[in-house]
């Protein structure tokens, strides 16, 4: 009976040493890996702000944004209705036009595929929009994905306008 | 081996051994017996080992002029190539070894697969192998971002995005790789620390993969076990030193007329453009080496799976001994498995050749068989092959097939042909 006793207080010994072990080893171990995280410098560039009074009806500017590539397009009548028409049921990430763009004028996305990171080309591909290089996913004039790898639309980053030439991202 | 340990003759080195019995080691490099019918296909392990200590030598003296920068590594590789006495020679030697690795590693291991050198009991070597060659890739992509040319860049994003194929946290682990939102210079800087760190863990588990080696000796061209030392093998040195140092110098002859005469041979002019984060260049592809998992990853329509089929198509490899259930171990002795290597052979080339093309039209499609028939190969056709497959009679020993015409009929009809 004092035997078994003795075997319980010992095994209570050996797992509160190696629990306190464990998060001893953890708690050191965290500032090891979140030192790789965006530091303090990277997130400061959280907004930036872009004059976009001489941008043309049609064009397309590139910015960088938290040093990703941001596309603000001045999309033209006619891209603005083909985006519009579409069925939201052929699209792969259905997500309307009107939602996506809040001035259907102006179309601010991040300019990168979502598939694997390239800077899709504007006016290629099959849809009037991007194109991504890499792997071939073409996006229409919406930045939504319309056909290959790539599993969604591209981004549309938080922006806001400013004034009616200023849009601020981030 | 330790039948007779070597056992140093000086004062010293008995003083010594009996402290740390380091020279007992001798015996491995000297009269370690050899099977005696090792060709030349044998040599490779030697010249990856003298390719692995190229590159870290060649790396450490390029470390003491590149500078791990977003604004400047482009420039500092370029001071490499113009200014830095014999820069040119240590960094195309450098640049050139890596494929020059890649390609001693592939021969080496589809030797194995040839002479069935992965099997019992030779597992652990084979795992260990995979390792090595697991971490190799990642050591040489991570060197190749290191110029910060175009190529370099985009090969960075394109990798590091696979990672964020893995559902709900894949932007975290993105993020958490680039040290921000996207790759700059914090990333290259850690890849820089780990380029650096990594092929010192590949020369630790280099020393356990010929440790792993020496506990059942070499496997040999026609795949039997050592039945008599003394007949069936030969020492370690002189005869396969020799033999070694043959090869590699065949090998150097090689290597040496690339790095002098076509040192771009492998590379891609984009990389002669500083990165840009706003141009993806038209057509990016990876080294040579990879591209035949780059053909996996874009031969699958959706992000995730096509990520886990490239991991799948290196783990297949990994518990390749267990696939392959036949008892016999060389091609030589099957006559079914012979083709099918040569088939994987010619489907691994088809792969590599279409990663380099565009991923469109009949190339996607080729792509795609080329992809299904991969894994066929080692989840199919070599588990079922092990059972249905009528191998040839194996010889008796080493010996046997050299000295006697051979009462076994199979060899005796080889040794005509």
């Amino acid at each position: 009976m004092s035997d078994q006793k003795k075997t319980k207080r010992r095994d209570f010994i050996f797992t509160a040493s190696y629990t306190l072990g464990v998060v001893g080893v953890g708690a050191a171990v965290w500032p090891l890996i979140d030192q790789m995280n965006p530091d303090a410098s990277v997130k400061a560039h959280s907004s930036t702000e872009v004059n976009i009074s001489e941008v043309q009806p049609g064009q397309s500017i590139t910015v960088l944004w938290r040093s990703k590539p941001v596309f603000i397009k001045r999309r033209t009548e006619e891209e603005i209705a083909k985006a519009r028409q579409v069925d939201l049921k052929e699209l792969k990430d259905p997500e309307k036009d009107e939602d996506r763009a809040k001035n259907p004028e102006w179309l601010v996305i991040v300019g990168i595929c979502t598939h694997l990171g390239c800077v899709p080309l504007g006016n290629k591909g099959e849809y009037g929009g991007w194109f991504c290089p890499c792997h071939g996913s073409h996006y229409d004039t919406s930045g939504r994905i319309r056909k290959g790898p790539a599993p969604t639309n591209l981004e549309v980053p938080k922006y806001e306008f400013v004034d009616s030439n200023t849009i601020k991202i981030g | 081996m330790s039948d007779h340990d070597y056992t140093p003759k000086s004062k010293f080195g008995k003083w010594f051994n009996d402290r740390l019995p380091l020279l007992t080691l001798r015996s491995h490099l000297t009269d370690y017996p050899t099977p005696k019918n090792l060709n030349y296909w044998w040599t490779f392990g030697g010249i990856l080992t003298f390719c692995l200590i190229a590159q870290i030598i060649t790396g450490i003296v390029l470390s003491m002029h590149y500078i791990a920068h977003a604004d400047l590594a482009f420039a500092s590789v370029e001071h490499i190539m113009r200014n830095v006495n014999y820069g040119w020679l240590i960094r195309y030697f450098h640049a050139n070894g890596s494929s020059m690795f890649f390609l001693a590693v592939y021969i080496h291991i589809f030797r194995s697969m040839y002479y069935g050198s992965h099997k019992s009991p030779r597992e652990v070597i084979w795992i260990i192998g995979m390792i090595i060659y697991f971490i190799m890739i990642m050591t040489a992509f991570m060197g190749y971002v290191l110029p910060w040319g175009q190529m370099s860049f985009w090969a960075a994003t394109v990798i590091t995005n696979l990672f964020s194929a893995v559902p709900l946290i894949g932007e975290s682990i993105t993020n958490w790789l680039w040290g921000g939102f996207a790759i700059g210079s914090p990333t290259l800087t850690r890849f820089y620390a780990l380029h650096y760190l990594f092929p010192f863990l590949i020369l630790g588990l280099v020393i356990l993969h010929i440790w792993a080696l020496h506990v059942p000796g070499n496997n040999n061209p026609i795949g039997i076990d050592v039945k008599q030392p003394s007949k069936d093998t030969v020492p370690f040195h002189p005869y396969i030193v020799i033999k070694d140092l043959f090869a590699l110098l065949v090998f150097l002859l090689l290597f040496v007329f690339i790095v002098f005469y076509s040192p771009n041979l492998f590379g891609h002019p984009d990389n002669y453009i500083e990165a840009n984060p706003l141009v993806t260049p038209t057509h990016i592809v990876p080294e040579w080496y990879l591209l035949p998992f780059y053909a996996i990853l874009r031969s699958i329509p959706d992000k995730l799976l096509g990520v886990v089929a490239m991991l799948a198509s290196i783990f297949v490899l990994v518990i390749l001994p267990w696939l392959d259930t036949s008892k016999v171990r060389s091609a030589i002795f099957r006559p079914l498995y012979k083709q099918f290597f040569w088939f994987l052979i010619a489907d691994v080339i088809i792969l590599g050749y279409m990663g380099a093309l565009p991923p469109e039209g009949t190339y996607l499609l080729v792509a795609r068989v080329a992809t299904g028939y991969y894994f066929v190969h080692f989840l199919i056709i070599l588990p079922v092959l092990g059972y249905k497959e009528k191998t040839l009679d194996v010889p008796l020993s080493i010996t046997e097939p050299v000295l006697e015409g051979s009462t076994n009929q199979s060899l005796g009809e080889r040794a005509n042909q």
